[in-house]
């Protein structure tokens, strides 16, 4: 069994809603609403889903971006709710994050390398007389030029700066890189760049990615396994061969079918979902995605689905009451 | 109009246009020399990364060019008649109205301080002097049509009360409330969620039908493309690089950019192993782009003849791509590895 | 929207008691005996003593501050030390006379700095944005009281109304002085209103630029609206959001600056009627004018926010 580098137990994040006359809290934004998985070292763990699933606000309340509501982060068996600010910042070391935007994460008037240096003297990690060495080296790995490090952010392309996002995030030599949407912003050709260097990263340093994007065909390629969220909660967990060829939940199965392809006509056929994604303030009751999902019973209004097993053995799960229903045809949708 | 009974194989003909942008000292020419065909009730796709000119080129179809944009050269004709050669008021006569427009951010893209219901109906006001109960009437008709539920309601709102997809279908409304000829779409689904897209695409192909229009769609997403268009034009660094019909272009691409950028595109319908195939370096910069093929600082068969420009080759089949290598100068490697060969 | 004004209301409770608190404390503050003033210098210790008992000048603070207070909910500003009027009576009038004052500059300010703001904004660059920002530079930096002295040289006493001109018998165009017909209220009003209308111009202008560049603007274009339409109906009404909140806070300046301007043109507004308390040692005018000057300003500011909020439909009312 491989060792668990991020155990989430049930976490949540509800953010307060000012309102009335007085100002008072008067509802919250179940933005992130009792998730839990776990992430075994040197895998790449994807969370998918549309905006307002919570995919980045999990992300954000692992790191304690956020404050979480309550749950538990456990990170290489130790409970990061529970460290007090400075021992969270000591622990940041081994938890990194890239975000989708380079340019707004990357201080504008500092150089690149006045940037790395900075994070490697936070953290303490290399000995002053060394820093200048590993830059350059850092650098190199992420594919920029040593005569590079005393440019500043705005004289790099997009990709470029990305690069320079993970130049950051290795300077410190972490376990874990949380990655936002970290490919999402560039262009395609740039993309195929910043992953291929993402994964031969991952293999030279050990790394474990927490892999967040809305980009399926992005996450197909890069990922182990993958989470799929629904307004807050996760509706379905498989690896990647199991979730793609086979997957489960009706919610999965149209985001799949959804996304256009470049061979139409090879593209199982689509289910076209109607209406948007409810508010998270007052998400339906029972299964979340009863509102718009064609299978959608009486009893999903009422029961919350638990995530289960629904293939055997390869610890597929989805959070669904009819999952073998459907499957076998005895279920047709309605709408 | 004396042309307006007129039949026209080609909706729009862009022919040589040119669109430069001009900073301290530097002409910087996003659009250069562009021309492609627009046949009439149909789809045709620009692709292309940011910087290739896609947007300039539909922003200038409408001459909404700002300064210090200008359009310095070529023909935009549209039903017959050059776009360059009309007035001011007789193009403003014209958009909203025969040429309509949607872009890629629903979400800024409305004027927050005016109801739905105001925006829509401004289109009225503006082309056919509808009053204010005539222009909302036909506005509630719209939103029906674009598929916005109790439209009665919806009118009165202002955009934030609104999710993304729904304020998109808001600007559909708004752009095809006066049964426009020509739809150009500027990455329309973009900002969208995926399921939220495949909603929006319906839709556009759905209208087009019912109200016989053609559609100009200006994207970066290949899928998108493969989904929707019937013609597809490639632009690199302000060129069209390749145009040919979809199918065509995803089953035999010919540029080594569109071969490139296909390839690099991670599926979600099947593994890849190992690395993506990329493609090396990235866009030059604008205002020092190489002389002779834009792309050839990066591609894999480049060879001296490349710095030349190469002209828009047109083969057998109406295919239509610049490159040396499908003409008879060429001496190089004729491998260019295609993305149905990586499957097979 | 009803949600709002009422919370907005409430919230100026707080605002009101800090003011009175504020306002109470200046008297105590300030260097000098109220009761020996009002006695006269050379009265006897046991009368001045009299007068202090009479005031409640010998209470705690707490207990003075609440008989103030109370006072001043039932609308008793006290008495005026050097007449011995009511200081109610004593703002009377010259509190609409200052309000008229203000009033009117900032509506010269709000027209003609928006008016510059919008001409400069869309033409950016060419001579006529260079050469209006130019003046709003200067508008900005003059002091108005100097502003003030120098229109009355000019149009007041050094400038005569050519004998040509009919129906015009004064051998001035305006008046230096005193408030009332028009001749008097054209000069104090500039003097007033030009610094507001500077910074509204300069406000306005660079909203507008932002707001041409966003995305609906395009939209409008797109559409076919007219270049006026796009500019009037579509820019202007975004950009006048922050221009608003900027209006407000002019209103605080503004209210300085009429105290300056009435003082240049000798207006019997409640500038000069300050001035005046203030070198008289008339503590209880003094701190009569500032609280009824204070609660103006909380009051114009809460139309501020309220139009603000009305502008800008993206604020939730919730």
């Amino acid at each position: 069994m491989q060792k668990e580098i991020l155990k989430v137990t049930d976490l949540k994040q509800h953010f307060p809603i000012k309102g009335g006359i007085f100002g008072r809290t008067i509802n919250h934004v179940k933005a992130v609403d009792g998730v839990s998985f776990t992430v075994y070292e040197g895998e790449t763990v994807s969370i998918v889903g549309e905006s307002g699933c919570g995919k980045s606000t999990t992300g954000r309340a692992i790191l304690r971006l956020d404050e979480p509501t309550s749950g538990e982060v456990e990170f290489d068996g130790i409970d990061l709710l529970s460290l007090n600010k400075k021992e969270m910042r000591k622990k940041r070391k081994d938890l990194q994050v890239i975000f989708q935007d380079p340019y707004a994460s990357l201080n504008p008037r500092q150089t690149v390398g006045e940037i790395l240096q900075e994070a490697m003297s936070i953290q303490n990690t290399v000995p002053k007389e060394k820093q200048h060495e590993r830059i350059v080296e850092l650098l190199e790995t992420v594919g920029l030029g040593a005569h590079q490090m005393d440019r500043y952010p705005h004289e790099f392309s997009g990709g470029q700066r990305q690069r320079i996002g993970i130049a950051r995030a290795l300077a410190v030599e972490p376990q874990l890189i949380i990655c936002d949407e970290a490919v999402s912003a560039l262009d395609v050709s740039i993309q195929a760049q910043v992953i291929n260097l993402l994964k031969k990263l991952q293999k030279e340093y050990k790394l474990t990615y927490l892999f967040i994007s809305h980009d399926l065909g992005v996450v197909r390629h890069i990922s182990d396994r993958i989470i799929v969220m629904y307004l807050g909660k996760i509706v379905e967990i498989a690896d990647k061969k199991s979730l793609f060829t086979n997957p489960q939940h009706p919610y999965t199965k149209s985001l799949l079918s959804a996304i256009p392809s470049i061979h139409p006509e090879k593209r199982r056929e689509r289910i076209i979902l109607t209406g948007d994604v409810p508010s998270p303030i007052d998400p339906p009751q029972g299964c979340r995605f009863h509102t718009r999902c064609p299978f959608a019973t009486e009893r999903c209004t009422r029961e919350v689905p638990e995530l289960r097993n629904v293939v055997t053995d390869n610890g597929h799960q989805a959070a669904c009451h009819y999952v073998e229903d459907i499957e076998a045809g005895i279920m047709q949708p309605v709408r | 109009m004396a042309n307006e009974s007129q039949n026209f194989d080609n909706i729009l003909e862009i022919k040589e246009l040119q669109t430069s942008f001009f900073t301290e000292d530097v002409e910087i020419k996003a659009v250069d020399g562009v021309t492609f065909d627009l046949p009439k009730g149909k789809t045709v796709g620009i692709v292309g990364e940011s910087g290739s000119g896609k947007s300039i080129t539909s922003l200038s179809i409408l001459r909404l060019i700002d300064r210090p944009g200008k359009i310095v050269g070529g023909e935009i004709i549209f039903k017959g008649e050059n776009l360059l050669d009309k007035s001011n008021e007789e193009m403003r006569k014209i958009r909203g109205n025969q040429i309509s427009m949607i872009f890629q951010e629903p979400m800024t893209s409305l004027n927050p301080t005016y109801t739905i219901g105001q925006q829509i109906g401004e289109a009225y006001k503006i082309h056919e002097g509808l009053n204010k109960a005539e222009a909302r009437k036909k506005s509630i008709d719209m939103l029906k049509l674009v598929g916005i539920p109790s439209p009665e309601k919806r009118i009165d709102q202002y955009p934030h009360e609104l999710s993304g997809g729904m304020r998109q279908r808001v600007m559909i409304a708004i752009a095809l409330a006066c049964n426009p000829d020509l739809l150009i779409a500027d990455e329309p689904t973009t900002a969208l969620d995926v399921t939220i897209q495949a909603q929006i695409l319906e839709l556009i192909k759905e209208l087009q039908e019912k109200l016989d229009m053609s559609v100009l769609l200006i994207t970066h997403d290949l899928g998108v493309v493969a989904e929707t268009c019937d013609y597809v034009a490639v632009m690199y660094c302000g060129k069209i690089v390749e145009y040919t019909d979809v199918k065509t272009l995803f089953s035999n691409p010919q540029h080594p950019y569109t071969v490139g950028l296909i390839n690099s595109l991670p599926s979600h319908e099947e593994d890849i192993e190992g690395d993506l195939p990329i493609i090396k370096g990235m866009v030059p910069n604008p205002t020092n782009l190489p002389s002779g093929c834009r792309f050839a600082p990066r591609c894999p068969y480049a060879t001296e003849l490349c710095n030349t420009l190469p002209e828009l080759v047109t083969d057998d089949n109406n295919h239509q791509t610049r490159c040396w290598i499908y003409t008879d100068e060429w001496n190089g490697s004729t491998e260019v590895k295609t993305y149905a060969e990586r499957n097979s | 929207m009803f949600v709002f004004i009422i919370r907005r209301i409430l919230q100026t409770i707080p605002v009101f008691l800090g003011v009175t608190i504020i306002v109470f404390s200046l008297m105590h503050l300030i260097p000098g005996d109220p009761a020996q003033i009002m006695a006269g210098e050379s009265a006897p210790a046991e009368q001045v003593e009299n007068i202090r008992e009479r005031l409640g000048l010998n209470d705690p603070y707490p207990v003075q501050y609440w008989n103030y207070l109370s006072n001043v909910l039932q609308g008793d500003l006290g008495n005026s030390i050097r007449s011995g009027r009511d200081v109610t009576t004593e703002i009377g009038h010259r509190f609409w006379i200052t309000v008229e004052l203000a009033f009117y500059s900032i509506v010269l300010s709000v027209f003609l700095g928006l008016i510059a703001g919008i001409v400069s904004a869309v033409k950016q660059y060419s001579f006529r944005d260079v050469t209006l920002m130019l003046i709003a530079l200067f508008g900005l930096s003059m002091p108005n009281f100097w502003l003030g002295l120098m229109l009355i040289q000019w149009f007041a006493i050094g400038l005569d109304v050519p004998s040509w001109i009919p129906f015009i018998d004064n051998t001035a165009w305006f008046k230096p002085s005193g408030w009332g017909s028009f001749q008097q209220i054209v000069l104090p009003v500039i003097t007033l209103g030009t610094g507001g209308a500077a910074i509204i111009a300069r406000m306005t202008r660079s909203s507008m630029l932002e707001v041409i560049d966003q995305d609906y603007i395009r939209t409008a274009r797109a559409k076919g609206a007219k270049e006026r339409v796009v500019i009037y109906r579509h820019a202007l009404k975004n950009a006048l959001i922050p221009v608003v909140t900027v209006v407000g806070l002019q209103f605080g300046g503004l209210l300085g600056g009429a105290v300056l301007t009435e003082t240049v043109f000798a207006i019997n507004g409640m500038g000069k009627l300050v001035i005046d308390a203030i070198q008289a040692r008339d503590f209880p005018l003094v701190q009569g004018t500032v609280l009824v000057a204070s609660l103006l300003f909380v009051l114009v500011n809460l139309i501020v926010d309220i139009t603000y909020r009305y502008l800008n439909k993206r604020i939730d009312f919730n």
